[in-house]
């Protein structure tokens, strides 16, 4: 790598590194227009790549603030999975709520109900997971690398609770199979996939907006950069980890739920099997940048679902991997990894 | 009455005890400097104060009452604020945000306050919406004065604010220094440029080794031969 002014970085940086972004998908695409490989498999990778970056997104935002590998986020995800398939398959049915197979969708309309309440039954079961354990690590001022087994055990734990109540067979969601949307040069697009995508978009404008202009949201970034600086400052940042974790877990939620319905059905294996490419996609974006965990997701996503043209899907997580370590070592801190 | 009195603080980290019973006051409006060679506890004091150790033993009464021991997030609500002296910013912040922080328990709107600093430190004014992090050193130094005076304090303490700066920059953070001094805000400043500091100072404490080893009126101490050899560099 040449070394450059701070001016330039301060000029270029940001976007150098999405141009590069971009040409790659470009390329991908000219690839694809020459079928060299399936146009249907990248776009839709992209839709995996976007339930990705909403994991890879609520653990960085963790990391952000807690500096540690939070192992138990994949199992959140898996959690806040289960906990919408109680709500579509059994409480929201007995309310006489129920349905499937809305408009394009396979899912019904009670999604929109399940959703939100999974978001909110998982913000609270993080907020309780933090004051029972990990707020109590903290205060006997544990390291970084026994936080991180400590989640690694809830983790554990957690698809062992969901294992224990709902038993280890696969479920899924109350659905009705629908016809794909058929696109010219043979891409077949789930229509799930679509609402997936553009649910994805809100949500990341939304963190954005929140992160940028509320004053909870500066507090949040102000915290990750310095903690002591932001007690000084006068904010409780007892508080805002709170909220931290209440959105980190919310995004998990969705991205379980989303999951779900991608796949068409729920294990309790399937956050912690996600939370390899989560992993996978927050370095290659640069450690603890939120932009970055978003771009590096999509690359990891749309990588994943191209190799299976060639490799037996198990091989995903290699590609991801493979991937991960090849832009390590053109750019060590990630794609859009600054320090300062 | 002192606005601030400390009375026989012990502290440290852990179980290493740093501070083995220092005392200082300081009056309203007036700068006080505390000297002494590296490792003599003068930041572990003001951390003490602050709320960011918790002292072991002795009193911190701030206008009368007591704040020992109170975290530091409550203790800014009683109108003295702190400036470290690394990692006294905010770097992935703007410069604006960077000052809303500054201000974040005020619920009043404080954007004249924000002008008023922009007016103070016209550095920072062409530069608002610019990450902290791209600022050089002695603009950080500017925004984090500014960021703890968005309150503004009756007393500010001041971590070695010239600490790894250009020698043409300590000048003009000095001046600074000076001019907030003016505006009615009482300056507790622990410095290793003990020359500059004493000059603005009113009175000045040396400490030694976690202990009050000598007190006396800035200019006193600056020309006590003594303190001169020791600290001040022949």
């Amino acid at each position: 790598m040449t070394t450059t002014s701070p001016r330039t970085q301060r000029l270029i940086p940001k976007w150098n590194a999405s141009y590069s972004v971009v040409a790659g998908f470009l390329i991908l695409l000219i690839l694809g227009f020459f079928s060299i490989i399936k146009l249907e498999l990248m776009v839709n990778g992209l839709f995996l790549g976007a339930i990705i970056a909403l994991g890879a997104i609520s653990l960085s935002l963790i990391y952000g603030i807690l500096n540690f590998a939070h192992l138990a986020q994949g199992d959140f995800m898996t959690l806040g999975a289960y906990i919408a398939l109680f709500l579509l398959g059994t409480l929201l049915p007995r309310l006489g709520l129920e349905g499937a197979g809305l408009g394009p969708f396979t899912f019904g309309y009670p999604v929109f109900i399940a959703l939100p309440l999974a978001i909110l039954a998982m913000a609270a079961i993080a907020i309780g997971l933090d004051v029972t354990i990990y707020r109590r690590l903290r205060r006997r001022g544990v390291s970084k690398v026994l936080l991180a087994m400590t989640s690694l055990g809830l983790a554990i734990a957690l698809r062992g609770a969901v294992q224990v109540i709902w038993g280890g067979d696969t479920y899924q969601y109350p659905r009705l199979s629908k016809e794909f949307y058929q696109l010219s040069m043979g891409i077949r697009i789930p229509p799930d996939n679509l609402f997936i995508g553009a649910m994805t978009i809100v949500l990341v404008v939304v963190l954005y907006l929140f992160l940028t202009r509320t004053r909870i949201g500066k507090a949040m970034r102000a915290t990750s950069d310095n903690m002591d600086l932001a007690r000084v400052s006068g904010i409780n940042t007892e508080n805002i980890i709170k909220w931290t974790w209440a959105l980190s877990a919310g995004l998990a939620a969705t991205a379980g739920v989303f999951l779900a319905i991608f796949q068409a059905q729920l294990l309790p294996i399937m956050g912690w099997r996600l939370l390899i490419l989560l992993f996978a996609s927050v370095i290659l974006g640069g450690i603890g940048n939120l932009y970055g965990a978003l771009v590096g997701a999509l690359i990891i996503g749309v990588a994943a679902e191209v190799s299976t043209q060639w490799l037996n899907p198990a091989y995903k997580i290699v590609i991801a991997f493979v991937i991960m370590i090849a832009a390590l070592l053109i750019r060590p801190k990630g794609i859009f990894g600054v320090k300062d | 009455m002192s606005l601030l009195k400390v009375s026989n603080i012990v502290a440290g980290y852990g179980e290493t005890e740093i501070l083995h019973g220092v005392s200082i006051a300081i009056e309203e409006g007036h700068v006080v400097t505390i000297i002494g060679p590296n490792g003599s506890g003068k930041s572990t004091l003001l951390k003490a104060i602050f709320g960011l150790i918790k002292p072991k033993k002795g009193q911190v009464l701030f206008q009368g009452k007591d704040i020992t021991g109170l975290a530091p997030e409550t203790v800014v609500r009683r109108g003295l604020c702190y400036v470290p002296q690394s990692s006294n910013i905010f770097p992935s912040l703007s410069i604006n945000e960077n000052l809303e922080m500054g201000a974040f328990i005020r619920t009043d709107d404080f954007r004249q306050r924000l002008e008023e600093m922009y007016l103070l430190f016209p550095d920072l004014a062409g530069r608002r919406k610019d990450r902290a992090g791209t600022l050089s050193g002695g603009q950080r130094q500017m925004l984090a004065l500014a960021r703890a005076l968005m309150l503004d304090p009756a007393l500010l303490l001041l971590d070695e604010p010239s600490a790894g700066l250009a020698p043409s920059m300590v000048g003009s953070v000095f001046e600074k220094i000076l001019g907030i001094n003016r505006s009615g805000v009482a300056i507790l400043l622990v410095e290793q440029n003990a020359r500059e500091a004493l000059k603005l100072s009113s009175w000045g404490y040396v400490l030694a080794s976690g202990r009050n080893q000598l007190e006396d009126r800035g200019e006193n101490l600056l020309n006590n031969p003594d303190v001169a050899r020791l600290y001040l560099g022949g």
